[in-house]
């Protein structure tokens, strides 16, 4: 059990602007969003409880559960891939090549870019009349193909792509951040032992980068939830249901079908969906600190 | 929470007592609209003009974007710091707000004006609520319209409009055959939604056509007409481009006007990009109304005019929906926005051919309303569903298609 430290008085006084914020914000604002969840209200709030009948209607809503699957493939790879991309970039980088900053400046640029600019810009690389096909095919291929944006099929992996190339920058200075972290020893001592490069990067740095990863990786996940502003300027959740996401879904309702109560009841499922999902690690975080011991 | 929305909402209106008592006695106004585009911008001008000229005090808070202009509007509703006026449609979309007795009724200026007397009926009774004005009507779009480049038709040697839906596909194939893409097709759930209640209209006629959206009714004659709307809009399918897909409507107007594409199905306003790029009605382009319609779908403008608490915008009110009602304003309006002037005693002379043609389809009373009119916005976004996923689902099976359509209104 950790030490029991004196309460000190005045750090508690000074905390009491952030606990109240975060008790009558965050929290209030919650519980009010549930309670809309379980009335009729339409535009406005109302106070006419109709129990679960949002949630039915939620759940039978051909928009919605193909929202719940989309955002779950292009949370999978979208996640995997940056990871993947990024630790590639690092280890690459991390080579010792020449104008290292400028690379890791010209990977890092994209994340820096706000989502609406990186989907607009896939949108049109990507849209079969102005983009890459079109141009391919002025070439001279004309039956070259290329028409993710407005395929059915393949829209959603449009945005994994568009989302992987932003989000692989940040995964890459992480990774390289901690790639520097690890001591030239070990790279020394595997080199006497004549261990391949790729297999010293596999078997002794990934393992020392997992915390690192594991953070960026959460970043990312979050970022997942709220996917909203790449799909409205990619695809705006078109062609049909192929690419929408429940935070679309949500704003959708909210403002322009003025249906608060359905809003808010898949604002709650996407709550839950998130402490569902948490709750595991954080359990497990804590069976692991206890089985520790005292610090 | 309560409570401490009732002191925030009080702070504020105390906060909006101060700022008028310094403000001047001079009718002032803060109008939000999201029309914002070269034309709806000069028409807005049009009201602007004629309101500063009798002595108003104009602040313009326009917002691009129709949803994203709504979205505001809530939000500064709900914050009891509504603006003096609001652009909006017609229909039940403003219900809810003046059930919430959160809007001004303009009732004497409607009685002044003898509104009753020069509007169409069926407008009437739309901006009325409980037998009082609420709604300033601006102007009539017409939706039911075909534009077409004349110079694509003569490329693929189309001597006159087609008379019925086999005609027109027809003429579609030879504009294929011609190496132009026959329609410019805006890509987005709204634009589909258009282009499918226009056809619609074509296939049951007006009286069918009330039936279904304003009776509901579910009758076979109505499933038919829905069938057979399917079975054309699935065909269309074989004649737009590859990059249909979430394409704005300018942008397929866009392609008119290079010639690059036959046809476009959209509302008379893509009138005004052809007006911006230097285009004539009736010389390089053509408009028509859809093949075997008798009549016309219409959406109407207006201004609502939310409840302030402030003795000079409510006197401002007043005066604005006097200007909107202006029968020189509303031609001048009607010009420059591409629509139809409400008012049925206008001078119709200055309206170009295509404005004409639907200022007599509603004298004659063969319009019928859009769906954002009689149908809720939960409705609306159902609907919008409805036809994209046929649309965009490729399945050809109208039948099951028609039987699901009327879950567009529980």
């Amino acid at each position: 059990m950790p030490i029991k430290r004196k309460p000190n008085l005045s750090a508690t006084i000074a905390l009491l602007p952030t606990w109240f914020v975060a008790v009558v914000v965050f929290i209030g604002t919650m519980g009010w969003s549930i309670r809309l969840s379980f009335t009729n209200s339409t535009l406005f709030p109302s106070s006419t409880y109709v129990g679960f009948a949002q949630y039915s209607k939620l759940f039978s809503s051909a928009k919605w559960l193909a929202s719940l699957q989309n955002v779950l493939i292009f949370g999978v790879l979208y996640v995997a891939g940056c990871l993947l991309l990024g630790f590639l970039l690092a280890a690459a980088l991390d080579r010792k090549i020449r104008f290292e900053s400028a690379f890791r400046t010209i990977f890092l640029y994209p994340y820096a870019m706000s989502f609406v600019v990186t989907g607009l810009i896939w949108q049109w690389m990507l849209n079969p009349t102005l983009g890459i096909q079109a141009s391919v095919g002025s070439l001279g291929w004309e039956s070259f193909v290329l028409d993710w944006v407005v395929n059915r099929d393949m829209a959603i992996y449009a945005l994994v792509l568009a989302g992987v190339w932003q989000g692989a920058g940040l995964v890459m200075v992480i990774a390289l951040a901690g790639m520097r972290g690890i001591e030239a020893e070990q790279w020394k001592a595997a080199r006497i032992d004549g261990i391949p490069v790729w297999r010293i990067y596999v078997s002794i740095v990934l393992p020392q980068l997992g915390p690192a990863l594991a953070a960026a990786g959460m970043l990312l996940a979050m970022g997942v939830i709220k996917t909203y502003d790449i799909v409205v300027a990619m695809t705006n959740g078109g062609p049909g249901n192929a690419t929408e996401v429940p935070a679309k879904f949500i704003m959708d309702n909210l403002f322009g079908r003025q249906n608060l109560g359905l809003a808010t009841a898949g604002a709650t499922v996407l709550v839950l969906g998130v402490i569902i999902a948490v709750a595991p690690f954080r359990y497990a975080m804590h069976m692991r600190d206890r089985a520790k011991g005292p610090a | 929470m309560k409570t401490m929305m009732k002191l925030f909402l009080a702070g504020v209106a105390f906060a909006g007592l101060f700022a008028s008592a310094h403000a001047e006695d001079k009718p002032t106004i803060e109008i939000m609209s999201s029309w914002t585009s070269g034309g709806e911008a000069a028409a807005l001008n049009v009201i602007k003009t004629e309101f500063e000229k009798r002595g108003g005090v104009w602040k313009d808070s326009s917002i691009a974007g129709f949803g994203a202009a709504d979205a505001a509007f809530q939000n500064r509703i709900v914050a009891g710091d509504a603006p003096g006026a609001k652009q909006g449609v017609i229909g039940l979309a403003a219900a809810d707000f003046v059930n919430q007795g959160l809007f001004n009724p303009i009732d004497d200026v409607a009685g002044a004006g003898k509104w009753a007397d020069v509007l169409p009926k069926s407008i009437h009774n739309l901006i009325s609520y409980d037998g009082k004005v609420y709604l300033a009507p601006t102007g009539a779009h017409g939706e039911s319209w075909v534009f077409y480049s004349k110079e694509a038709f003569g490329k693929a040697g189309i001597a006159e409009e087609p008379k019925s839906w086999d005609e027109f596909f027809a003429d579609f194939d030879k504009l294929k055959a011609a190496g132009i893409v026959p329609v410019a097709w805006g890509g987005q759930p709204w634009q589909q939604t258009k282009v499918f209640n226009m056809i619609l209209l074509s296939q049951v006629g007006i009286d069918g056509f009330l039936k279904i959206y304003v009776d509901k009714d579910k009758s076979q004659a109505s499933i038919d007409g829905v069938k057979k709307t399917l079975e054309i809009l699935g065909k269309l399918r074989g004649y737009v481009d590859a990059g249909a897909a979430g394409r704005n409507w300018n942008d397929a107007t866009a392609m008119l006007i290079t010639a690059k594409a036959g046809v476009q199905f959209m509302g008379d306003w893509a009138k005004g990009e052809f007006t911006v790029a230097g285009k004539e009605p009736g010389k390089d382009y053509g408009c028509m109304i859809v093949p075997e319609s008798k009549g016309m779908v219409y959406i109407a403008d207006s201004l609502w005019f939310p409840k302030t608490g402030n003795a000079a915008t409510d006197k401002a009110q007043k005066l604005l929906a006097e200007v909107v009602m202006d029968p020189a304003v509303q031609v001048e309006f009607a010009l420059k926005k591409g629509s139809v002037p409400m008012r049925t005693d206008v001078d119709k002379s200055k309206l170009d051919v295509c404005a004409q043609k639907g200022a007599e389809l509603m004298a004659a009373g063969a319009i019928v309303p859009d769906q954002a009119i009689v149908l809720t916005p939960q409705q609306v976004g159902a609907l919008d569903d409805f036809v994209d996923e046929y649309w965009s689902g490729s399945s050809n099976d109208a039948t099951s298609a028609a039987e699901n359509f009327f879950a567009v209104f529980e």
